[in-house]
């Protein structure tokens, strides 16, 4: 048997004292994903595409993008050009890399707005129920029944193409979403006893949801919106693929594609490539999804 | 009435999670005869339900495991046996479990009658529908629930009636071994009366041994022969129901159980709780796992488990009796 | 124990009313005709078990659910009919602690900030230092050691949990708290703890309880006045030693007598069983609601609504036979 030494006492204080200071649920969150591979190689990812998309003036000369060279036009991945020529001799990993900042920048500042206009819609509409909450969710129904492209389509014919008419169309599609699902998950809170202390101490109406509601909504959020970006950069990249996103010469990865689908038999690296990048973004943002969803409720997985 | 039944032997039962491994159970011993009913108390994460998962072996099948220990019912181990050999044979059949929360134990979409036939079926060779049906309407009369309500469904009764529907199917099969996890915890105290006279009558009728799971003493007192006091995943005290009513030797936990349950009797107006909280699993201290919390820790408890000191049918494992040290006029009844 | 207070009440409710709407005119009768007092620094104890509504009365009373009818006179001011902005400056008077300490605290919310709410709502302390003294000196008051000041709720057990709640429910410094069942979901062990705290800051700070549970045992220790209450109704009302050694009302006597106590010659006394289960408060009809229970019933039991007699000294029963009536 074992003597319990003083060491072991004063260790055991130790491991006390720390266990309490250090575990706030992020740092356990954090420690979770952690041990999740998939998750960790994908932000690696996300992070050096953030990185290259911040940093894209200093790593490739930005006249590279547009600069034709019709000499050099389709011409096949090499060392002076890593992802080939375009038809119009442009250097495609110069515009793949360019165009990150477009693609990366609609669908995370779509979904920020939209998440946080569709949250907090949704937590108004269980948090007070009655008249308030049959308006929100019918008007919410309505464009849920229109798909995104649709919608999409609509707006930019009207409006015209830019990032910010398709940001904003994708956002009209986002928000019923998001407010449906923050509706079902405050409805579970707002009964609890919790809330009812807040109103027992005085706090107003807006203050509980801000304060005490929303806080408790983060991780279906955060879950549902980080595979929202994933999927909102494939409905832009289809967008301009189909024509009514946005417009050559932008160098946005689905116009990239629209420009070279005539080429997909001659020269299949001028698709693929730019096609690889948009999948891998994709995936990766829904694998981070899997490992946060994994970490914030881990019972899930046994 | 004679004959050893259920007999478990230094039963070890560990719980396995994210590269975490927790002692729910920690070498217990406890036996059962035919007929008699056992008291297994203890207080939340003792280990009782544990326990009981582990003798039906029905531990969560990724994360519990059952390390080491022999358990064996009517004879047999219950460990060699393998899934499909409990599932047909002993669960169910021989020994039924009822747990806690009658809410969510009744499949809501299944009205009462047949749920209950579905045990009969399944555990028995009956299949004229008329037989069952005869049977279906025993085992309600049994229960105190008057057959015309057969073909009501769960949402149609209230908890103590749903409690009681649980304990006709768990009886339908007229097993030899009940196990019951707090079955009357969440109803009110009338109808805990209620629920508990019954379970007593029909155990005297029907001979069932049982085995109550509570953390209430006085639960305890009214329908059980033995008991065993659970704690940190350890039997620390077992007896007959004088060796723990009765006599006066008890381990300090035991005595800060009795000393802490509010007193209808007494004028005093304080209680008198035991200090701290029970030990997570997870840092159990060396030596005995009541140190902490004990009023009368000596220095041997901090390094050495205590061996059981027994007494005819008494048993407590604790270092002041197996030092035949005298707890002196300390009593907190 | 504090004597019975004769001065003015801390609290009174007179016919206090709380009826829900089922829908196609019916009305279920949660709270029905409801009068008490408690005096500063006394325990009113409401005891009776689930649907008889003692959780929508401590709710009522704090105004959280809104009362159909009565009043709530609160240090003589009725507080019954007036506004949600208007309640704001006495909701620092009045508090309330719950049942459940897994539900009760926000999960994520650091120790720290849950007990700073309140301060927060009601400006009462600009100073971060200040705030952060005062939450210290409270959870010392409550036994919470000071190391815990940022763990969160999950890492904590039951007991700690509801000092806690405790310790929230104190730091407005209140006159009267509403304490819903707060030992009910403890282990036994614990529960000795928490009352015991309840019951010492009680004498220490000069607070007025009303102890909602459905425990008899505790609820003697802790309450001067005891409530027994029945499908909405209070069937029997005294001072709690003279409840306990004298109890008229059929209802009483058998929540009293189902109460299992750890002692072996309690084994075989035959328990004082009441039949059947409890009947539908929805739209009652007049007399006794626990008439068709009760071993004593008869007609003068039903057609006109019972009310509470004064039978000795404060000691109130609301049944029809009691002149008869026999222990």
């Amino acid at each position: 048997m074992k003597n319990s030494t003083v060491n072991d006492k004063i260790d055991k204080e130790v491991k006390d004292a720390r266990r309490v200071t250090k575990n706030s649920h992020f740092f356990e969150i954090w420690n979770r994903m952690k041990r999740d591979k998939n998750c960790v190689i994908s932000l690696t990812f996300i992070g050096l595409l953030f990185f290259v998309a911040i940093f894209a003036n200093f790593l490739i000369d930005e006249s590279l993008v547009t600069t034709q060279n019709v000499a050099e036009r389709i011409q096949g991945p090499s060392s002076a050009h890593w992802f080939g020529t375009d038809l119009y001799g442009r250097d495609i990993f110069a515009r793949v890399v360019y165009g990150s900042r477009i693609s990366l920048s609609i669908g995370i500042l779509t979904t920020i707005f939209a998440t946080a206009i569709g949250s907090f819609l949704g937590a108004v509409a269980a948090y007070f129920g009655g008249k308030i909450d049959n308006i929100i969710t019918r008007v919410s129904d309505i464009f849920i029944a229109i798909p995104e492209q649709l919608m999409a389509m609509v707006v930019v014919a009207a409006v015209g193409a830019t990032p910010i008419s398709v940001m904003v169309a994708l956002g009209v599609v986002v928000i019923p979403n998001r407010c449906r699902l923050v509706r079902s998950t405050v409805l579970g809170i707002v009964d609890t006893e919790y809330v009812e202390a807040a109103r027992a101490c005085g706090m107003s109406d807006i203050s509980i949801i801000i304060k005490e509601v929303m806080p408790n909504t983060l991780g279906p959020i955060i879950v549902v919106s980080t595979q929202g970006v994933a999927s909102l950069i494939l409905t832009v990249s289809s967008l301009s693929y189909l024509g009514v996103g946005i417009q050559p010469p932008t160098p946005e990865w689905g116009a990239i594609i629209f420009e070279a689908r005539e080429f997909l038999r001659i020269a299949p690296y001028m698709c693929l490539l730019p096609g690889a990048v948009i999948a891998l973004t994709a995936l990766a943002f829904n694998l981070v999804g899997d490992g946060l969803r994994d970490a914030l409720d881990p019972r899930l997985k046994d | 009435m004679s004959g050893e039944l259920l007999s478990v032997k230094n039963l070890e039962v560990i719980y396995k999670s994210s590269g975490e491994m927790v002692q729910a159970v920690n070498g217990i011993n406890f036996s059962l005869n035919k007929g008699e009913t056992l008291g297994l108390v203890g207080e939340t994460g003792a280990g009782k339900t544990t326990t009981a998962l582990a003798v039906l072996r029905l531990l969560p099948e990724r994360t519990g495991k059952i390390l080491t220990g022999s358990i064996s019912f009517d004879g047999k181990n219950l460990l060699e046996l393998n899934d499909e050999e409990m599932r047909l044979k002993v669960r169910g059949k021989r020994i039924a479990m009822i747990f806690q929360d009658p809410m969510t134990a009744l499949n809501p979409v299944m009205s009462v009658c047949d749920q209950i036939a579905e045990a009969i079926r399944y555990h028995s060779d009956k299949v004229d529908k008329n037989e069952i049906d005869k049977k279906v309407d025993h085992v309600l009369e049994m229960v105190g629930i008057s057959p015309s309500r057969k073909h009501e469904y769960p949402h149609q009764f209230s908890g103590g009636m749903k409690q009681r529907v649980v304990i006709a199917i768990a009886l339908s099969c007229e097993p030899d071994l009940l196990i019951a996890d707090e079955p009357t915890t969440a109803l009110d105290v009338t109808i805990q009366a209620q629920v508990l006279a019954m379970m007593g009558e029909l155990r005297n009728r029907l001979g069932t041994a049982m085995v109550l799971i509570t953390h209430d003493l006085g639960v305890v007192a009214q329908i059980c022969d033995k008991v065993a006091v659970m704690y940190a995943g350890e039997l620390i005290e077992t007896g007959t129901l004088e060796d723990i009513f009765v006599e006066k030797e008890h381990h300090p936990y035991t005595m800060g159980l009795f000393g802490a349950i509010p007193n209808l009797g007494g004028e005093s107006k304080r209680l008198h709780p035991i200090a701290g909280i029970m030990p997570d699993p997870t840092e159990l201290p060396v030596g005995c796992n009541f140190q902490e919390r004990c009023p009368h820790v000596m220095s041997i408890c901090l390094d050495t488990n205590p061996e059981p000191y027994v007494n005819g049918t008494h048993s407590i494992a604790c270092h002041l009796f197996t030092e035949k040290c005298n707890v002196g006029g300390d009593n907190y009844e | 124990m504090s004597k019975i207070n004769n001065d003015a009440p801390l609290l009174e409710i007179k016919n206090l009313k709380k009826y829900y709407d089922i829908g196609s005119n019916s009305k279920l009768h949660a709270v029905d005709n409801i009068t008490a007092s408690i005096a500063k620094g006394n325990t009113l104890g409401v005891v009776g078990e689930s649907g008889c509504g003692k959780t929508t009365l401590g709710r009522t009373i704090l105004k959280l659910i809104e009362p159909t009818d009565g009043e709530i006179l609160f240090e003589g001011t009725n507080i019954a009919k007036l506004s949600r902005n208007q309640m704001r400056s006495f909701r620092k008077s009045m508090q309330i602690i719950f049942q459940d300490p897994y539900s009760s605290l926000n999960p994520r919310k650091s120790v720290y900030d849950i007990i700073a709410t309140p301060l927060r709502m009601n400006k009462t302390c600009s100073d971060r230092n200040k705030m952060e003294e005062q939450i210290k000196s409270i959870m010392d008051i409550c036994g919470l050691p000071s190391r815990l000041l940022n763990s969160y709720p999950h890492e904590l057990d039951g007991g700690r949990r509801q000092r806690i709640c405790i310790a929230r429910a104190l730091v407005l410094d209140p006159k009267f708290i509403v304490c819903d069942e707060p030992v009910s979901a403890l282990d036994v062990s614990i529960q000795a703890q928490i009352l015991n705290l309840l019951m010492d800051l009680q004498d220490e700070m000069g607070l007025t309880y009303m102890f909602i549970t459905h425990d008899l045992s505790v609820i003697k220790h802790i309450s001067t006045e005891i409530m027994v209450m029945y499908l909405g109704v209070c069937v029997e009302r005294a001072p709690s030693v003279e409840m306990f050694k004298n109890p008229i009302h059929p209802y009483t006597r058998v929540l009293l007598s189902a109460i299992l106590v750890p002692n072996i010659s309690s084994r075989n006394k035959r328990l004082e069983l009441v039949r059947g289960e409890l009947t539908n408060p929805i739209d009652p009809q007049p007399g006794c609601r626990f008439s068709p229970r009760c071993e004593y019933s008869n007609d003068y039991c039903i057609g006109k609504d019972i009310e509470l007699r004064e039978v000795s000294p404060n000691h109130f029963v609301a049944c029809s036979y009691i002149q008869d009536f026999k222990p």
